[in-house]
């Protein structure tokens, strides 16, 4: 199927593959006993917002959603590269509260079609010494990188490098370096 | 369902495959009378033929490059270049493609290279003043999917007919008649017959090539979910090409195929021969998908 995709030109968006994020508050445990970074209880989900009014009714109910339960208000906000970010908010004991919402957020997108449109997710992580640290994992892959953002454009590739030693056997970790994406500015770190 | 939103457009696939049969047919009749009209040159002039379309296909990045006069750049010179491509590959999961910046004024991108992990995605410093940044994203996701969809390969295995038809007529010409004493072919008609079957391939490589960008303009507006920012984008571009004085035109025209938007006055080419689709046919379809994405999901 691929070949004739190719042939024909008729290449599909990929879908998103979301089963892997509830593995988060075991790996978050590993981390913490390994490392010394615990879960800040902030978590965002960034997606490409598609023009239409199909995508503005699955946003709008994704809010809807999450706001009916009491707890803090979802913030949205969008990046200089034009893409959409859901900031969640929990109590930094109750991480997998934290991962079920991130998981509705996109499941809800993904039922309404917008699977395609899903980058990523991320968890941010902080130690004593407040360094950031953020687990985002990627859709289309299915697997997770470390991101520790440095100041304004640098990151802490040592201590990524770490996470991934420490993670390694708790999350399905992208092996492929190129596609440890740098986020900058993302909401939470 | 994400299936039912991207319904697959049969009509263009039904086409598609159309042309890229008669090519085949084509091609199969050249080698056939090759078979047919030559006794030992054959062999070697399929070499000749295959050798020149692999070495196309293989440096086809540098060989693009170097026509554009386009330099790769680093993370570190054009990091929102970079930064865009990035997020586009993970979304589309595909590997990322080298970048690379033409600078030159006209407004203009394109993508190229033997395989997805082999390609340069260019644009020029032109096309990156004049669009803001849906409309770059929206080039940028369409160059992406003619990498995705291996445009390059495609258009090499179609063009390479009419590198071997070019063939078969300077064989005519050398060896032509007089070969086969009694019973040979009289040189005029292998010529006649090269020359038809070049411009017959000509064709229809054109009629694919175009075929091949409303296919990547789809996959593209699709990935980013924002079929109008492309459309201005396209508007744009064209816009500013009319505007674009001849005698510059010649120099770009080699690298015409795999541009974004052809540096060719469409007043003066007709459309037989273009190897882009008008611009209304690609703002109509740019239209049915912004249609497609606004109606309410089941």
């Amino acid at each position: 199927m691929g070949f004739l995709k190719n042939v024909f030109g008729r290449s599909e968006p990929p879908k998103a593959n979301l089963d892997a994020l509830f593995a988060v508050p075991n790996a978050a445990l590993t981390l913490e006993v390994a490392a010394g970074f615990t879960a800040t209880g902030v978590a965002s989900v960034c997606y490409r917002e598609a023009e239409g009014g199909a995508f503005a009714t699955a946003q709008r109910d994704v809010q809807e959603l999450l706001d009916a339960d009491g707890g803090p208000k979802i913030e949205r906000s969008t990046d200089e590269f034009g893409f959409t970010w859901l900031v969640c908010r929990h109590d930094p004991s109750e991480l997998s509260d934290l991962v079920t919402e991130v998981h509705a957020v996109n499941s809800t997108l993904e039922n309404a079609g917008f699977g395609p449109s899903l980058l990523c997710s991320v968890v941010a992580f902080q130690d004593a010494a407040h360094r950031s640290l953020a687990l985002v994992y990627l859709y289309k892959q299915g697997t997770f990188y470390p991101f520790a953002p440095q100041g304004a454009d640098k990151r802490d590739n040592a201590l990524e490098i770490q996470a991934r030693g420490i993670l390694e056997g708790e999350i399905p970790l992208e092996a492929e370096l190129g596609r440890w994406m740098a986020l900058w500015g993302a909401p939470g770190l | 369902m994400a299936r039912t939103r991207f319904r697959s457009d049969a009509g263009l696939v039904a086409r598609m495959s159309t042309v890229m049969l008669l090519l085949g047919a084509l091609y199969v009749t050249v080698f056939v009378a090759l078979a047919v009209f030559t006794n030992l040159s054959g062999p070697f002039v399929l070499f000749l033929a295959a050798a020149f379309g692999l070495g196309q296909w293989y440096f086809s990045d540098r060989l693009s490059m170097a026509a554009m006069r386009a330099r790769e750049v680093s993370p570190e010179e054009a990091p929102e270049l970079h930064g865009m491509i990035d997020r586009l590959c993970v979304l589309a999961d595909m590997p990322k493609p080298r970048v690379a910046i033409a600078d030159t004024d006209i407004p203009n991108a394109f993508a190229t290279g033997r395989s997805p992990s082999h390609s340069v995605v260019c644009v020029t410093t032109g096309v990156m003043r004049r669009l803001d940044r849906d409309e770059l994203e929206g080039v940028l996701s369409h160059e992406l999917s003619h990498v995705a969809h291996r445009d390059v390969t495609v258009m090499t295995i179609a063009g390479f007919l009419g590198v071997a038809a070019g063939l078969v007529m300077r064989w005519g010409m050398y060896f032509g008649g007089g070969r086969r004493d009694g019973n040979s072919v009289p040189f005029i008609v292998i010529w006649l017959g090269s020359i038809l079957v070049y411009l017959i391939s000509f064709l229809l490589t054109r009629v694919l090539s175009r075929y091949r960008e409303l296919s990547a303009d789809r996959s593209g507006a699709y990935l980013t979910g924002k079929p109008s920012a492309l459309a201005s984008a396209l508007t744009k571009i064209s816009g500013d090409m009319a505007r674009i004085p001849t005698r510059d035109l010649r120099q770009v025209e080699g690298a015409s195929a795999f541009l974004f938007a052809p540096a060719i006055n469409r007043q003066s080419i007709s459309a037989l021969f273009a190897t882009h689709p008008p611009l209304e046919s690609r703002l109509d379809q740019l239209a049915k998908i912004s249609a497609d994405l606004s109606r309410p999901s089941a």
